[in-house]
């Protein structure tokens, strides 16, 4: 069982690195030929970075938009920061600077609860999914699949933290052996095998799946560009050789 | 207005979604663009035999050409938040007219032909072949979104599902499946210099009339210049401002503007046309042919400013994209903003005391402001973000004393689109077109039923258009529509000077 999971970790984390560094490359490389931000927009680069801010971290748009499903959102992905930020300490050494960051009371406690504030986060999400009637109608099943197996990993968590615990030294020790090459025995717990099996099956379909909307975000060019299309000339790359296409005939 | 064979929709109070109606607007298709409409922009003339591979292969260029494109197709999660957020579904209760709905309508072919899941589990995905079928609902719904940008305010990410509309378009427009609208009038400008075919000696007889009738009502010696060289400024307007109401009256708003600031301006009958359909059909090279009709222009009258006339998706091309596809434009004078729009002209002189409005003139009506979807939402005015909410509403409290703003949530960048831009101003759209209009026409009867609103002003040509078209279908006149600059032009006060 150790080495089956250590064998899954290894080829989850690479396919996700693998695919999330392709997709970045493939986002970077396509240009955006015409100023499209959608305004008002920031008419400066801090501008935009503080506009990219409050989008990523508040949701700004989205609050605009829904309430409901800002609400929801929101508690999901709060709820997903804080656990990950409390799952830091299965894999940092504890000689490592920022050890007392992640290892005290505030997080470690935070972080236990915000496992329940991410479940009702994806009940009520999958509670609009399938009774809103226009949410459904844009549901296909991989929408549902992918709630249902949000869902099982952060009941799993909620069963190891509340109701079942495990051996985290144990688990740490597995955690740092992997880093390490010096496998370990894995504890046993039926729910830390559906919780790490879970996640190796999330962070392989990361790259191919519409959790791409994470560095999407990012590459929005209706949210990343600066407003300042009078000033500043904004020329694609393939955009310059009809440029130069047009040079050439009013000389020649 | 002839009687419709459709069901006009009542309005209300509020706009609210309404509940899901699969397929009531599937029979809505403009008609298609004839060879000699397409070959002009380089297009093929009619559905090309291997219509399937090209369209997946151009599909796979726009991918590589496109960030908006590439991203956009990958980054929805289908929450939902854009589903009630455009006016053709709040209008039509068509699935297909949510934002996503549309968006999907393609990102299924991306899926099925572009990504790893997609090629081998097309149904968890909701991936699909491209069909014929698909093909006809492509061209029926991707002609059924005015390209206002509504939805990208609300979506967490931002997507916009006119850069999809876009895309759409010119996937069809490259197997020779283009819109007969969008395509004859890019044509006309190639061949005459504006969509509505005007050549020179008829925009020279308008222009005169004009000249005359200002001269009889108010006395005074308004000159409305064509092809003049030399002259400071060149003026760029939507050629339904040479005739149209009322649109017209705005020009003559312009004029007078210009003459007592004591501007000197021409138009041009090479670039009379302010409006860029290149836009709707999501062609950068045609948008940009267009585009330099008024560089060129600009150059061979020796102007030291361009400043466009009241237009809304022109003012995008302009305001957004005019240095990027012409420019640059550095043979013109850099103390003004290039392009600059006719409103922060006004406005600025209007705070300089360089002109004197009396906005008594205008005491007989109560007027309201529609912001159109891609001045409010694509460009701006003036140096802070929000300017072009702020600049026409100060140029209109100028001009008048009774003005009332709708409901918050359909203006600004929040505001509804008429329900005719985007290339859909056609009477083959006429359905889409009335249905689409309701938010905006609740907003409206909305104020004028609480604060006795008379008038609703508005700064493009698409809108002015199609609000003279469909109030009427609502019960209210035609003429509630007036241009900004009409109400400058009653309210300016002529000295005259020479
Ligand atoms: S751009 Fe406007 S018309 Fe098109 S889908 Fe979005 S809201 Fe609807
Ligand atoms: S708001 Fe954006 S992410 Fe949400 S369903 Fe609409 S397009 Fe997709």
């Amino acid at each position: 069982m150790s080495y089956l999971f250590a064998t899954l970790f290894y080829v989850s984390l690479g396919i996700f690195a693998a695919g999330l560094a392709l997709k970045l490359r493939q986002y970077w490389s396509v240009p955006a030929p015409l100023k499209i931000p959608t305004t008002p927009a920031p008419i400066t680069r801090s501008g935009v970075v503080f506009r990219m801010f409050r989008e990523v971290v508040f949701f700004e748009s989205l609050f605009r938009a829904t309430k409901w499903t800002w609400i929801f959102g929101w508690m999901f992905h709060l709820g997903l920061a804080l656990a990950f930020v409390r799952h830091l300490r299965y894999v940092v050494s504890s000689d490592f600077f920022i050890w007392p960051l992640i290892n005290n009371w505030l997080v470690q406690f935070a972080g236990q609860y915000a496992s329940l504030i991410m479940l009702v986060g994806l009940l009520g999400l999958l509670g609009r999914r399938i009774f809103v009637d226009r949410v459904r109608y844009i549901s296909a099943p991989s929408d549902y699949l992918m709630l249902i197996l949000i869902i099982m990993i952060t009941v799993s968590g909620i069963m190891m933290s509340f109701i079942a615990p495990i051996d985290v030294v144990g688990l740490k020790a597995f955690m740092v052996g992997l880093m390490v090459f010096d496998w370990q025995e894995l504890p046993s717990s039926i729910f830390l095998i559906i919780h790490l099996g879970l996640v190796a099956v999330l962070a392989i379909i990361f790259p191919f799946s519409k959790l791409l909307h994470a560095p999407g975000v990012f590459f929005s060019p209706t949210r990343n560009q600066v407003d300042n299309p009078r000033e500043q000339r904004h020329v694609a790359d393939w955009a310059r050789s009809l440029d130069l296409d047009s040079a050439d005939q009013s000389s020649g | 207005m002839a009687k419709p064979d459709f069901e006009i929709p009542e309005l209300k109070a509020d706009t609210e979604a309404p509940a899901v109606q699969e397929g009531t607007m599937s029979h809505s298709s403009p008609f298609i663009a004839k060879p000699e409409h397409q070959r002009p922009l380089s297009y093929p003339g009619e559905l090309v035999e291997d219509w399937h591979d090209r369209a997946i292969a151009k599909m796979s260029d726009l991918l590589g050409k496109y960030r908006s494109f590439r991203v956009y197709l990958d980054s929805c999660v289908k929450c939902g938040a854009c589903t009630d957020k455009c006016h053709y579904f709040l209008g039509t209760s068509d699935p297909n007219n949510m934002p996503v709905g549309r968006q999907d309508l393609l990102r299924k072919v991306y899926r099925r032909y572009f990504t790893l899941v997609g090629k081998y589990l097309p149904g968890l995905v909701g991936a699909q072949n491209l069909t014929r079928e698909v093909l006809d609902e492509w061209y029926s719904y991707y002609h059924q979104c005015s390209q206002c940008r509504r939805c990208s305010v609300f979506c967490p990410y931002g997507i916009d599902t006119s850069e999809i509309s876009m895309a759409a378009r010119e996937i069809l427009n490259d197997i020779g499946m283009g819109q007969k609208y969008c395509n004859e009038i890019i044509a006309k400008v190639f061949k005459i210099g504006n969509n509505l075919g005007l050549p020179e000696p008829a925009l020279v007889d308008t222009l005169e009339g004009l000249e005359e009738d200002v001269f009889e009502d108010e006395g005074v010696e308004v000159k409305y210049p064509l092809d003049e060289k030399g002259a400071d400024v060149l003026l760029v307007t939507p050629s339904a401002d040479f005739f149209a109401e009322p649109h017209v009256d705005g020009l003559i708003g312009y004029g007078k503007v210009f003459h007592e600031a004591g501007i000197s301006w021409t138009l041009s009958s090479h670039a009379s046309e302010a409006a860029n359909f290149g836009l709707f059909i999501g062609s950068y090279e045609n948008m940009r042919n267009v585009s330099m009709r008024i560089r060129e222009a600009a150059q061979e009258l020796g102007v030291k400013r361009i400043v466009f006339g009241e237009c809304g998706h022109a003012w995008r091309v302009a305001y957004s994209f005019l240095n990027t596809l012409a420019g640059p434009f550095d043979f013109l004078d850099p103390k003004y903003p290039i392009p600059q729009h006719i409103l922060e002209v006004t406005h600025d002189l209007i705070k300089r005391d360089a002109i004197k409005l009396d906005p008594s003139a205008n005491d007989d009506i109560i007027v309201t402001f529609h912001d159109s979807c891609n001045i409010a939402r694509a460009t701006r005015m003036g140096d802070m973000p929000g300017g072009q909410f702020v600049i026409p509403r100060e140029v209109i409290k100028a001009a008048v004393n009774n003005f009332v703003d709708m409901a918050p949530e359909t203006i600004h960048d929040a505001t509804f689109c008429c329900g005719g831009g985007g290339g859909l101003l056609t009477d083959d759209l006429i359905e889409l077109r009335v249905k689409g209009a309701v938010p905006r026409m609740n907003a409206l009867k909305h104020v004028i039923e609480e604060y006795g609103v008379t008038h609703m002003a508005a700064i493009c040509a698409i809108c002015k258009s199609q609000f003279t078209k469909v109030l009427p279908y609502y019960g209210m006149g035609m003429d509630m529509i007036v241009s900004v600059h009409q109400l400058v032009s009653n309210a300016i006060v002529l000295e005259a000077k020479q």
